[in-house]
């Protein structure tokens, strides 16, 4: 797809410039499939009439929800994977407020309004790495095409996924089928019981990870940033600041860096904790 | 043909859509889906003496129809703007305009006099109206002596298309607008955002980190025409409408309330490419209602 696939290595600056020389485009897509998975979440694939332009691991999709006056702006969603055969982007959608409820009610033929590939991406690491993969609830969507950027470039992912409960966890296969799946649920109703930072690989098993990634509530990112941080490995935490263009525009969803403030929708999503003030 | 151009006074635009500042960036943000230059003119982001970082997040809250911001002002002061974004966004055949703010009269007009000596800035938007800055801003707009105290400063050093920009926080937007036109504004735009405020019941919290923001999109519609049309009985300078656009239809209501050219500012939030549908929208406006000249629907409001 492009040329992270071909196993080349790219730094993040590499993948910055890329992305700032990607054209973004609003398109009206069509729903090709809508698959609840639990009582909380829906898989969503989207299809484009042309070619998915290079989508990377971490970059996000801004989709324009229909109607209401309380559902005004885009709602700003991680992508999950693609399937490059179909021209697909597959989105997680977890059902929150009245714009992702919305959305989550998408059937097979509607159309789907939406600006994207959105933000910068992940970095992938140099080949033979190992890589732990943290996602708390929604956080999980991008640690999917993230694992199989990685896989596909010669690094060893490992996915922690964590959930309240084995209710709302997601479906593993698709996971199990990159990588060792770990899991934690808050009241122990599968894996270990307690939240990821309790799981042996953000723990003693920590030690043998060259990076973390984490996406996911707030607390539980800086959580395992702080572990990384301890143990002095290199951490990237993608953010889900509050938005209102997703291009850079408004400069609504600026995070406080070591360089200023920076907009989450094109200087990230995916900040490495060193460049971040106060974690 | 119909004719879409319109003249601010001495200053020809190609179409009446104009952007509004700190919705638009610099254009740039918008070059994937746009041609720039299909626009009548761009007011990019408010530009300061000096470099600002703006207020903490967050900055934005959702509200019913409409958003709250509270970004205050964040950009690299004129001196970047001048060596790095204006000759990257020269060449844009539009008329590009910068909002120009600051939070002493000395501020306004150090920035205008260096704004002045760019060729293709035809001219400056004068922000006395932003409510997400503590000093200065909209503090100058509020009341009509320090409004034409700094217009006529600025006016004194710049020599271009002075365009000001009132603030809808005000009992009466006449008063302001008078006194500023008789300070030496070439054209007025109006509205600026509304102040207001948004609160998290659950958390017994304020949405935004300044407490209170500017209010904008088509919430703020009604209000925005209302002030259009009584600036537009009071004065006689060209006006630059804006409030709320989401669409054609919108910008035409404007227009037959009296402004001579809109801007659209929240909408771009929503669609990228609203500029481009809103100039086809007019057009086709135009054509079912028999007009040649799209100045013939400035202040057209039939009353009686």
């Amino acid at each position: 797809m492009h040329d992270l696939s071909q196993g080349v290595y790219m730094s993040k600056q590499q993948i910055l410039l890329c992305n700032y020389t990607m054209s973004k485009k609003v398109e009206l897509l069509t729903v090709t499939k809508n698959r609840r998975i639990n009582d909380e979440y829906v898989i969503i694939h989207a299809a484009s009439q042309d070619k998915l332009p290079s989508i990377y691991p971490g970059q996000f999709v801004d989709i324009k929800v229909e109607n209401g006056p309380n559902t005004f702006l885009r709602r700003p969603i991680s992508i999950h994977e693609v399937n490059e055969s179909k021209n697909e982007i597959i989105l997680l959608i977890q059902e929150v407020g009245e714009g992702s409820r919305l959305i989550a009610k998408l059937s097979e033929g509607d159309s789907i309004d939406m600006i994207y590939p959105l933000g910068n991406s992940f970095t992938i690491p140099a080949k033979g790495s190992k890589a732990l993969l943290v996602g708390g609830g929604v956080g999980v969507a991008p640690m999917l095409i993230l694992g199989r950027i990685l896989k596909d470039n010669g690094v060893e992912p490992f996915f922690l996924l964590g959930a309240r409960n084995n209710k709302i966890l997601m479906e593993l296969d698709n996971y199990e089928k990159i990588a060792e799946v770990a899991v934690t649920t808050e009241d122990g109703s599968q894996g270990i019981k307690g939240f990821v930072t309790d799981h042996p690989l953000m723990n003693e098993d920590l030690n043998q990870m060259n990076i973390v990634y984490t996406c996911g509530p707030d607390p539980m990112m800086r959580a395992v940033a702080a572990k990384a941080k301890n143990k002095d490995i290199k951490c990237e935490v993608s953010l889900e600041n509050l938005m209102a263009c997703g291009i850079g525009a408004c400069l609504c969803c600026v995070v406080d860096t070591k360089e200023g403030h920076k907009c989450t929708c094109t200087e990230g999503p995916v900040f490495d904790i060193k460049d971040l003030k106060e974690w | 043909m119909v004719n879409l151009a319109v003249d601010l006074n001495g200053l020809s635009l190609k179409n009446p859509v104009m952007t509004a500042s700190g919705t638009f960036g610099f254009g740039e943000e918008y070059e994937d889906f746009i041609n720039i230059d299909d626009l009548g003119g761009i007011v990019v982001k408010g530009t300061t003496l000096h470099h600002r970082e703006g207020n903490p997040y967050p900055r934005m809250a959702e509200t019913p129809s409409g958003m709250l911001n509270a970004v205050g002002l964040q950009n690299k002061g004129v001196d970047y703007f001048i060596s790095d974004i204006y000759p990257r966004i020269k060449h844009y055949n539009t008329g590009i305009f910068v909002n120009v703010s600051g939070s002493a009269i000395e501020d306004y007009v150090a920035t205008a006099e260096k704004i002045n000596e760019l060729d293709n800035i035809p001219g400056i938007e004068l922000n006395i109206s932003c409510p997400n800055v503590k000093e200065g801003g909209m503090a100058f707009g509020v009341h009509c002596p320090s409004a034409v105290a700094v217009t006529e400063a600025v006016r004194k050093v710049y020599k271009k298309h002075l365009m000001v920009k009132l603030s809808p926080n005000v009992t009466d937007v006449t008063e302001i607008a008078k006194a500023v036109e008789g300070a030496g504004a070439d054209s007025l735009s109006l509205i600026n955002t509304l102040l207001g405020m948004a609160i998290n019941a659950e958390k017994r919290k304020p949405s935004l980190s300044t407490i209170t923001g500017g209010l904008s999109g088509p919430c703020v519609k009604p209000v925005a025409l209302r002030m259009v049309w009584q600036v537009y009985n009071a004065v006689k300078v060209p006006i630059v409408g804006m409030g709320g656009i989401m669409n054609a239809n919108d910008a035409i209501e404007f227009m037959l309330a009296g402004a001579r050219a809109i801007q659209i500012g929240t909408a771009n939030f929503i669609d990228p490419q609203v500029t481009i549908k809103v100039i086809d929208g007019i057009k086709d406006y135009m054509h079912r209602h028999d007009i040649n000249d799209v100045n013939d629907l400035v202040g057209g409001l039939i009353t009686e």
